[in-house]
C-alpha cells in the first residue's frame, strides 16, 4: 500500500504506545496508556466492573486519576454514596491522584493544571470530554466505565486506529472571538457526526497566535463533531505550558509530510465571527447577522470548555461596572481551586458580584443538569458549556444556547443573546 | 445467536442525555436506570417496551456523554438489539464491552418501521423483517470484537486470557 508508513500525529502516538513501527487506519491495537481517568459518575460503574477481574490492584497507582466533580460537592444522598465508594476505592488502592472537594476542579481543567498530561501521552478517561488534552499534543479520548476498569487493571486500552481530518489554521482571531467560536464554527460546518470515529488534527501558521486556553476549548469539543480526538501540533506555547505546570518530558510527534487525511479544511481565523449554537444540537450554529432577539433566563460561565482564568477575565472585562439584567440569573464557575483563588486575587469576584452574578465553587454542576442552576420548563440559558441537547440543563422543555464567555457575559447584561459590541 | 422482537424506532442523533438523563446518574442500579430509559425523548418507552424488543435509530446514535449507564439502561429495559445507520464511537464500544448487541446498517435502519417484527441472526449475518418480508445482509464483527463478545464482555475476555 502506497505511503503505508506515512502516519498522522495521532497514528504516531498510537504506534509508539503499541510498540509498532507503523500502523494504518482501521487496524485494531492494544496500546499502553499513561493515565486513566474517571469521575464521580463513571468511576462507580468502573469500580463494580473492576471487582470482577481475577486480579489484584491497579496497574500503577500514580497513573489513575479520580476527580469528584460532576455532582460534587455532593448534591444529594445518592451522589454522596457514589463519592464515598470512589473515596474508599482510592484509599484501598492508594490512588495518588484522587481529588475530592477542597482539592478538586473540573477534571479536564485540573489534570493539565497539575502537570498530569504531557505531549505524546495516551490518556483514556471515562468522560467524553477527555479529548481536551489534545491541546497539549497528547492522544486523549473518552471511553466507558468498563474500558476504565480494563485500563486500571491492565494499563492498556484497545483502539481502532482512526483516519483523520486536517484543520489547517491561518490568520488571527478578532477581538471578542475565541476558541469557542472556532470550534462552534467547525461543528456548524461539518456537523455533529462530521468527524465520526476520526481524529481532528490542528496545524498551520494560525497556531502561533492561538492561546493554549483556546486550544483546550477547541480540543474539548472535538467529541461534539463525533471526533475520536482533537489534537494540536506541539509548538513553543505547548512546551512553555508543560514546563510551567511541571509536566513530564514531552514526546513530540509530527505528522509525516505525506500522511493521509480524508479531508483538509483551511480555516482562516480572521474570518471567524462570534458564534452561537441554537438548541438542540451543537451544529445549529448562527452568527450575529442571523440572531434574532432571544430573551434569556440564565447565563452560565464555566465548565471544562470555558471555566479557565482567561474565560473569567474576558467575562469580567464585559461585566465591569455594568448591571446584569433584572430577570437573568448569572452563575460563574471557576473550573479549579487554583483558578478560583487567582480570580479572587485579581478582584474578578468583586466585578461579578457587583454586576449581580453568583460565583460557585468548582463543579460540572449545571452543564449536565446536575445541580447549581437547573432550568425550569420553557426557560432559556446562554451557556459557555458544550452540549445543548434536549433536557441537558434541566427540564426537557428548556433550551440551551452555546456561546463564548464574551457572548455569555454580554447576554447577561442585555437579557437577550447579545454580542459584546451591543453592550459596551 | 439470534434475536427477534418488535421494533421501537427513533430518529437521528439520539444522544445519551435523552437515553438516560444526567439527573438519574446518581445511581448505578440497573433497574433504576432502566426505569428512566428514553424519558426525555419518549415517555411511553418504559411502559410499552417488552423483553426482546429491538431499538432502531438513525445516524450518530448514542452521541454525547461517555456514560455507560446509557447502554446499560437500554439493555436492562429488555432491548435485545440496537440497529442504527451509524453509532457514536463511545456508545459503540460501551455496548460491545457490556454485551449489548449492536448493528450498523443504513438500509435496514432506513426501511424498518415502528412496530415491525424483526429478527437478526448474528452467525448468518442477516436481519429479516417479517412484517415487510425484507432481508438485509450485515457486516460480521471483526475478529477482535467477536472474541470480546464470545467471551461475554471485555472483563471476561481478560479473565479468560484472551486479551
Amino acid at each position: 500500500m502506497k505511503n503505508a508508513k506515512q502516519m498522522t500525529m495521532t497514528q504516531k502516538i498510537l504506534a509508539d504506545h503499541a510498540k509498532l513501527d507503523h500502523l494504518v487506519a482501521g487496524q485494531l491495537i492494544l496500546a499502553d496508556v499513561d493515565m486513566v481517568l474517571g469521575n464521580d459518575i463513571t468511576s462507580p460503574v468502573a469500580i463494580k466492573e473492576f471487582a470482577k477481574f481475577k486480579k489484584d490492584g491497579v496497574f500503577d497507582k500514580e497513573k489513575v486519576a479520580m476527580v469528584m466533580d460532576h455532582f460534587a460537592p455532593n448534591k444529594d444522598i445518592n451522589a454522596a454514596q457514589q463519592c464515598k465508594l470512589c473515596r474508599s476505592f482510592a484509599q484501598e488502592h492508594e490512588i495518588t491522584n484522587f481529588y475530592d472537594t477542597g482539592e478538586m476542579g473540573i477534571e479536564h481543567v485540573l489534570l493539565p493544571e497539575k502537570g498530569l498530561v504531557a505531549a505524546g501521552d495516551i490518556v483514556v478517561g471515562a468522560d467524553s470530554h477527555t479529548c481536551t488534552y489534545g491541546a497539549l499534543g497528547a492522544f486523549s479520548t473518552g471511553v466507558g466505565s468498563t474500558d476504565m476498569a480494563f485500563s486500571m487493571a491492565t494499563g492498556k486500552a484497545w483502539f481502532k486506529v482512526p483516519p483523520a481530518i486536517k484543520f489547517y489554521l491561518t490568520g488571527e482571531l478578532k477581538e471578542w472571538v475565541s476558541g469557542k467560536d472556532v470550534i462552534l464554527h467547525i461543528i456548524g460546518k461539518i456537523g455533529v457526526a462530521g468527524a465520526l470515529y476520526k481524529s481532528m488534527e490542528f496545524t498551520g501558521p494560525g497556531l502561533k497566535k492561538l492561546s493554549i486556553d483556546d486550544r483546550f476549548t477547541i480540543s474539548n469539543m472535538a467529541i461534539e463533531a463525533g471526533g475520536k480526538n482533537g489534537i494540536f501540533e506541539v509548538d513553543e506555547q505547548t512546551l512553555a505550558f508543560l514546563e510551567e505546570v511541571g509536566a513530564k518530558e514531552p514526546r513530540i510527534h509530527k505528522a509525516d509530510p505525506d500522511a493521509h487525511y480524508e479531508q483538509v479544511y483551511e480555516i482562516n481565523l480572521s474570518e471567524i465571527e462570534s458564534t452561537v449554537a441554537y438548541p438542540h444540537l451543537p451544529e445549529n450554529t448562527r452568527t450575529f447577522k442571523d440572531i434574532e432577539d432571544i430573551v434569556i433566563d440564565q447565563v452560565v460561565i464555566g465548565s471544562c470548555t470555558n471555566g479557565r482564568l482567561s474565560d473569567l477575565v474576558t467575562a469580567a472585562k464585559i461585566l465591569e461596572g455594568k448591571k446584569i439584567a433584572k430577570n437573568v440569573r448569572t452563575i460563574i464557575i471557576p473550573a479549579t481551586q487554583k483558578i478560583y483563588l487567582d480570580a479572587m486575587e485579581m478582584g474578578l469576584f468583586k466585578t461579578f458580584i457587583q454586576a449581580g452574578a453568583v460565583v460557585s465553587t468548582p463543579t460540572c454542576g449545571p452543564c449536565l443538569g446536575g445541580h447549581m442552576g437547573i432550568l425550569a420548563e420553557g426557560e432559556r440559558a446562554v451557556s459557555t458549556t458544550n452540549r445543548n441537547f434536549v433536557g441537558r440543563m434541566g427540564h426537557p422543555k428548556s433550551e440551551v444556547y452555546l456561546a463564548s464567555p464574551a457572548v455569555a457575559a454580554a447576554s447577561a447584561i442585555s437579557g437577550k443573546i447579545s454580542h459584546p459590541s451591543q453592550v459596551l | 445467536m439470534s434475536v427477534r422482537g418488535k421494533v421501537i424506532k427513533y430518529g437521528d442523533n439520539v444522544d445519551t442525555d435523552v437515553i438516560i438523563p444526567a439527573r438519574y446518574l446518581n445511581t448505578t442500579d440497573k433497574k433504576e436506570l432502566a426505569s428512566h430509559c428514553m424519558e426525555d425523548l419518549d415517555k411511553t418507552f418504559v411502559t410499552r417496551v417488552e423483553k426482546g424488543d429491538i431499538m432502531v435509530g438513525g445516524l450518530n446514535f448514542g452521541c454525547g456523554s461517555s456514560r455507560e449507564h446509557a447502554p446499560i439502561a437500554i439493555k436492562e429495559s429488555g432491548i435485545s438489539l440496537v440497529i442504527a445507520k451509524d453509532f457514536a464511537r463511545i456508545f459503540y464500544r460501551n455496548s460491545i464491552n457490556i454485551g449489548l448487541p449492536i448493528i450498523e446498517s443504513k438500509e435496514a435502519a432506513q426501511e424498518i418501521e415502528e412496530g415491525d417484527d424483526v429478527e437478526a441472526d448474528f452467525e448468518k449475518g442477516l436481519i429479516y423483517n417479517h412484517t415487510q418480508k425484507k432481508e438485509y445482509k450485515i457486516e460480521p464483527f471483526t475478529e477482535f470484537i467477536r472474541q470480546i463478545i464470545d467471551a461475554g464482555g471485555l472483563i471476561e475476555s481478560v479473565n479468560k486470557g484472551i486479551i
